[in-house]
């Protein structure tokens, strides 16, 4: 479980974040979902540590992380696996080389040991024979699987995506989704998400945390993201014609 | 100013919370390779050439017969030692090696892969950089050490073959008066030079926000920069050491 406390963050005088507090359930996909710009990857990146927030701490199973010394902070790091929203895949280093990177650099383990896991790992997200292609060979959606094979292949308990299924055709997209939630169930781990994407809301959104401008408006699940009541999370969901007629007439999913 | 400031916390931040030894021999090696085989060939086309010409022009201005030609090849060996190899194959070294390090580290940076690094737990401008400036202080000396050999060879071979000196006169004029200091001021001047280069290019690159547009301007100020740089420094050790 991630807990944040009153999360603000500002670059230059301007307030992006607004003192966001919340928790994100462990064994759930929770979702930070709101339009372009509201600042959802600032607070993932604030979330991850690759931001320090301006005011506010975050907590990594009641261990406080904000305030952690370098010790600690690399210790609750090495729990956690992060997927970037264009893969970041390194350049210089092939797929399985990719997948194995934080395995050299975070344990000791033998060779053979790590091979068998990145094996595993990149048949768990569906990409067999491609261990000795480079980064620039692959389409983009296999580039977010080595990428989800990177994240999960330390054993995370943290597993972040930022966007996970953005540039992806819709059927991908739902692929990739369904992945990172088997992932988070099979493996109980505790799964931030960030997306603007409403499939993904709907398909994989247990857990949501809508925010509007850098403030957090609602908090839900999809069941209830029709009803919320909050017109800035409406004007969100219903963006088009036909899921506008259907606002009020769906009462439970 | 501020960004002096922004590079000397960043040449600070190089030597925190470092990976192992062993991590930093491998990523140093590659870069060597890198680096030695990515310009080895310009470097010995270009000094040869220099060389060669800095030879013919010498030739053409020392027009009185009084001198004699073996001053040719001296004066050849004092330009090549103390200007030509170190600083204007510093000038090269920037446009090839330091481009390319500032292009791809900041490649790495707007494609998130540095903070990918960082989210892993790893110093990324340790891990990423501090190889790329050891690398170049070990490989830009021998670099150096070539680029003056292939212009001495070059100078030969042009004042040999178009019948500007005979070939006793070139290798006497080498040897005469020969000051050894100005191999060790050559080689101080090459390693100030590869850390400048290094460090300079590697801060542009890895503090590169936005597209690939900034990118790009990022490789162009990185050279400039260390041109800059370069010269400057070259001025002050000459000052201070000569
Ligand atoms: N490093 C930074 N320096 C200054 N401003 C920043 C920085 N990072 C983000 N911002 C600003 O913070 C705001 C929120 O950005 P953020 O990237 O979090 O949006 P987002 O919700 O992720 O949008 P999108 O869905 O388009 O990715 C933007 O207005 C952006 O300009
Ligand atoms: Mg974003």
């Amino acid at each position: 479980m991630i807990k944040i406390n009153h999360i603000s963050k500002a670059f230059n005088g301007r307030s992006v974040l607004d003192s966001i507090s919340g928790e994100f359930d462990k064994g759930k996909t929770n979702l930070i979902i709101g339009s372009s710009g509201t600042g959802k990857s600032v607070l993932l990146k604030c979330i991850v540590g690759l931001l320090q927030p301006d005011q506010g701490s975050v907590y990594f199973d009641l261990r406080n992380f904000t305030e952690a010394d370098k010790e600690m902070k690399s210790e609750i790091r090495r729990e956690m696996g992060m997927l970037f929203q264009g893969g970041a895949l390194f350049d210089s280093k092939n797929v399985e080389q990719n997948v194995m990177f934080p395995l050299d650099v975070l344990t000791t383990k033998p060779l053979e040991e790590k091979l068998d896991r990145v094996n595993f790992c990149l048949k768990r997200v569906g990409l067999e024979n491609v261990n000795s292609k480079m980064p620039s060979e692959i389409s983009g959606g296999m580039k977010k699987r080595v990428g989800i094979a990177r994240a999960i292949v330390n054993n995370p308990n943290y597993l972040f995506c930022d966007e996970p299924n953005s540039g992806l055709d819709p059927q991908t997209s739902i692929v990739i989704d369904e992945l990172i939630k088997e992932i988070t169930e099979e493996y109980d781990i505790t799964t931030v998400v960030v997306t603007h994407d409403m499939n993904s809301v709907m398909g994989i959104g247990e857990k949501i945390m809508f925010l509007y401008k850098g403030q957090k408006l609602w908090e839900g699940s999809y069941r209830e993201i029709m009803n919320s009541g909050v017109k800035e999370l409406d004007d969100f969901v219903f963006t088009n014609k036909v899921m506008k007629n259907l606002k009020g007439k769906v009462t439970s999913l | 100013m501020k960004g002096f400031g922004k590079y000397v916390i960043f040449l600070g931040s190089l030597f925190v919370r470092r990976e192992t030894f062993k991590t930093y021999y491998q990523l140093v090696l590659e870069e060597c390779i890198i680096i030695g085989i990515g310009s080895i060939l310009l470097f010995v086309l270009v000094s040869t050439f220099m060389g060669a010409v800095s030879t013919i022009q010498t030739a053409a201005n020392l027009v009185n017969p009084l001198i004699p030609r073996y001053i040719i090849s001296q004066v050849v060996r004092e330009m090549t030692i103390l200007e030509l190899a170190p600083t204007i194959m510093a000038i090269i070294y920037a446009g090839k090696v330091g481009s390319s390090m500032a292009g791809g580290l900041g490649t790495m940076r707007i494609t998130e892969q540095i903070d990918a690094l960082e989210v892993m737990g790893i110093n990324s401008s340790s891990y990423l950089v501090l190889p790329k400036i050891i690398a170049s202080i070990l490989m830009y000396p021998l670099l150096v050490i070539v680029a003056g050999v292939c212009s001495l060879v070059g100078g030969y071979l042009v004042g040999t073959l178009t019948g500007i000196m005979t070939a006793e006169d070139y290798i006497y004029g080498i040897r005469l008066a020969f000051n050894p200091y100005f191999i060790s001021f050559a080689l101080i001047k090459s390693l100030v030079f590869a850390f400048l280069i290094s460090s300079i290019s590697s801060f542009k690159g890895y503090y590169t926000q936005g597209g690939a547009l900034e990118v790009g301007i990022a490789s162009t100020s990185a050279v400039t920069t260390s041109v800059i740089a370069v010269l400057l420094s070259d001025y002050f050790l000459a000052q201070l050491l000569l």
